[in-house]
């Protein structure tokens, strides 16, 4: 099995639905779910969340290549960083 | 004043009342002549019911402020008899969002090709509302009273009682049901003392409409920290007559009196387009905005539709559009309670589909500011990360948020409707608007005009000719009710006798073209369905029916015709207790 990067959010009936409703839906949850949590209780919320996921992905291959799609781009601690988007 | 546009002023005419010992009555006043109001006037009007619309101003919007008009909204506009904002305006499909300097995520709003509107039109307000007021004016039923402000209200069980000021002096006037399309900061919602519950975003927007020769596509383009505005937002659009929109994400702590002077206008705008590009600035302001809505849309005799019910933020264009539906969806029902056809409890489905689709609308535009505008760390961190994987990712391509473009609601839990009993595929379930497609028929090279302003009897044959006597009878008394049913029959080409092939349309030029060339029955009329499409979105068979709501909406289908289950769904779709005789 691959890692699966096309849109994959979807519920029971998604029947005449705009394509991107139930990627919508989640990103609302994830977010909500971050809701008057400081850095270090988001820091844990997404922590847990990871380990949640992954174990039920279960399959080290796929996971592997995910961490490695994840880690692309972003540069080691101590090297030049990336733009910072904060305002 | 601005270089491309000259604003109309329409002339105040002293009302009739101020020289009348008693108070005068009407049936229906609407108050606020911006895109809804108009939009509501006309309709009412146009459906035969008498209207009085009032507004406080003597011209149009002042600013371009909304601009895009979509599908939906085209086609309720054509069933307006409104010219097409095409004629003047941009039609476009395709939006372009980038992060930095690249592309990373592209939408394109015609999914579906052979539909007659494309999915939007950029036209500045103040054209659409020109065009709305010469359309009003050719209506003999719409009296369209400029520099009346309603300075009083006073609902009463039997009729919603107004003091109105004028240049000449204050007149009453007493309407059996009042519109509120004032606006988002509606006075009449706060002479009633109502509130509105919802979230303020803290962020602020600068729009500048600039003037300029450029030939970029017509197409929206949306940057996430560009690198001519890093760290915030930027949006552009093409309007009519060279005007562009630009939209700049300014942060919370801007000073909006600062942004909006052109000596700091102007260098954002030159950082963008670069040194040599020549344009001069048109209109420019500073915005915040809120989502929220009332609790209800109907107060005892007062309605409340636009932006007086409910607001969005603006990224999704869901504010004019969405108003514009709420009058599609509320003025027949008006029309038909008014007439005495319908109980007033009809317009409480107004509420029920509306208060569903403002909060589709919220929701949309909520989540996307909330990607535009992260609130938190951790949303900020999240939208950072989406934007970072989109550059590889289609998944995450399809999280990318710059705004999800006005759609039409489909009002599937609807109590208006009546449920499926028979298995169809497609879209088309009762609460759908309905999809276009290209037909040949009395009102033209489309399906959509063929259907609105009335209940429409959608019925697929594939040999009008063969339809039984008994249901040709049944089918005129339909056409003939209280409520009228008009019939459409839909049939393939190989239904039309001479006709050479799909390609050549067939003269179907009289209105109540008959059935089969013999005496023409009064509201039937009929359409080719040139390529099948008809068929194809609405999985029509031989025999299929679809009952069209004046909205052109669907409320209910089946396989075959059956009279009284049409008059069921018919008395359902009106909310009267029992189907008329």
């Amino acid at each position: 099995m691959k890692l699966i990067t096309e849109p994959n959010f979807r519920d029971r009936d998604d029947r005449g639905l705009w394509p991107y409703a139930r990627g919508d839906e989640f990103y609302e949850m994830l977010i909500e779910a971050h809701r008057d949590l400081d850095e270090a209780g988001s820091a844990m919320l997404n922590s847990k969340l990871v380990l949640l996921l992954a174990n039920h992905v279960g399959e080290l291959a796929v996971l592997r290549e995910a961490i490695e799609a994840a880690r692309a781009g972003i540069e080691p601690a101590g090297e030049a960083p990336t733009p910072s988007l904060d305002r | 004043m601005l270089a491309t546009y000259a604003y109309p002023k329409y002339a105040y005419r002293r009302p009739v009342e101020l020289d009348r010992p008693d108070t005068a009555r009407a049936p229906v006043a609407v108050v606020g002549a911006g895109p809804v109001g108009l939009a509501a006037a006309i309709d009412l009007a146009q459906g035969g019911t008498p209207v009085i619309l009032l507004d406080e101003d003597d011209t149009v919007s002042v600013g371009s402020r909304g601009v895009c008009y979509a599908k939906r909204t085209l086609e309720i506009l054509d069933r307006l008899g409104c010219p097409q904002p095409a004629g003047r305006g941009v039609s476009w499909n395709v939006g372009r969002t980038f992060f930095d300097q690249d592309e990373v995520y592209r939408f394109d709003l015609a999914p579906q090709a052979d539909e007659q509107r494309p999915g939007m039109v950029n036209l500045q307000q103040y054209w659409l509302e020109q065009y709305l007021v010469e359309r009003a004016r050719s209506l003999p039923a719409l009296d369209l009273r400029f520099r009346n402000r309603v300075a009083g209200v006073d609902v009463r069980p039997d009729g919603v009682r107004l003091r109105i000021e004028t240049p000449d002096g204050e007149y009453a006037l007493v309407a059996d049901w009042l519109v509120a399309a004032d606006g988002a900061r509606s006075p009449l919602r706060g002479m009633l003392g109502l509130d509105v519950d919802g979230k303020v975003f803290r962020d602020r927007f600068l729009i500048a409409d600039v003037v300029m020769k450029a030939d970029f596509p017509a197409e929206r383009w949306f940057w996430f920290d560009p690198p001519f505005h890093r760290g915030q937002s930027v949006l552009l659009h093409k309007q009519a007559d060279n005007v562009w929109r630009i939209d700049f994400q300014l942060g919370w702590d801007a000073d909006p009196e600062e942004a909006k002077k052109p000596d700091n206008v102007i260098p954002r705008i030159r950082a963008m387009l670069g040194p040599e590009r020549e344009f001069e600035l048109e209109w420019v302001s500073v915005y915040t905005f809120q989502c929220r809505r009332l609790g209800d849309f109907r107060h005892g005799r007062v309605l409340f539709v636009g932006d007086s019910a409910h607001q969005v933020s603006p990224f999704g264009a869901r504010g004019a559009n969405s108003g514009i539906q709420d009058a599609d969806n509320l003025c027949w029902k008006l029309g038909l309670v008014i007439a005495g056809k319908a109980p007033a409890s009809l317009l409480d489905t107004y509420c029920v589909e509306r208060i569903r689709a403002a909060d589709e609308n919220i929701a949309n535009s909520t989540r996307s500011t909330d990607f535009i505008t992260p609130k938190s760390r951790a949303s900020l961190v999240f939208r950072n990360a989406v934007l970072e994987l989109a550059r590889h990712h289609p998944f995450a391509r399809a999280l990318v948020n710059s705004g999800r473009l006005s759609v039409p609601t489909h009002l599937h839990d609807s109590p208006a409707n009546t449920p499926d009993a028979e298995s169809f595929a497609g879209r088309m379930r009762p609460g759908a608007p309905m999809d276009d497609a290209p037909v040949a028929g009395p009102a033209g090279d489309w399906l959509l005009p063929h259907c609105g302003g009335r209940f429409t009897l959608m019925l697929f044959t594939d040999d009008p000719t063969a339809l039984a006597p008994a249901t040709r009878n049944a089918l005129a008394r339909l056409a003939q009710g209280e409520v009228p049913v008009e019939i459409l029959l839909v049939s393939p080409p190989a239904a039309w006798p001479g006709l050479p092939g799909a390609a050549s349309a067939p003269d179907l030029t009289a209105p109540g073209a008959s059935i089969d060339g013999g005496a023409s029955v009064p509201g039937v009329r009929r359409v080719c369905d040139l390529r099948g499409l008809v068929a194809e979105r609405y999985d029509g068979r031989d025999g299929t029916c679809y009952l069209i709501r004046p909205d052109q909406h669907v409320c209910a289908r089946w396989r075959r015709f059956d009279a009284e289950a049409v008059k069921r769904a018919l008395a359902r779709a009106i909310a009267a207790k029992e189907p008329a005789a």
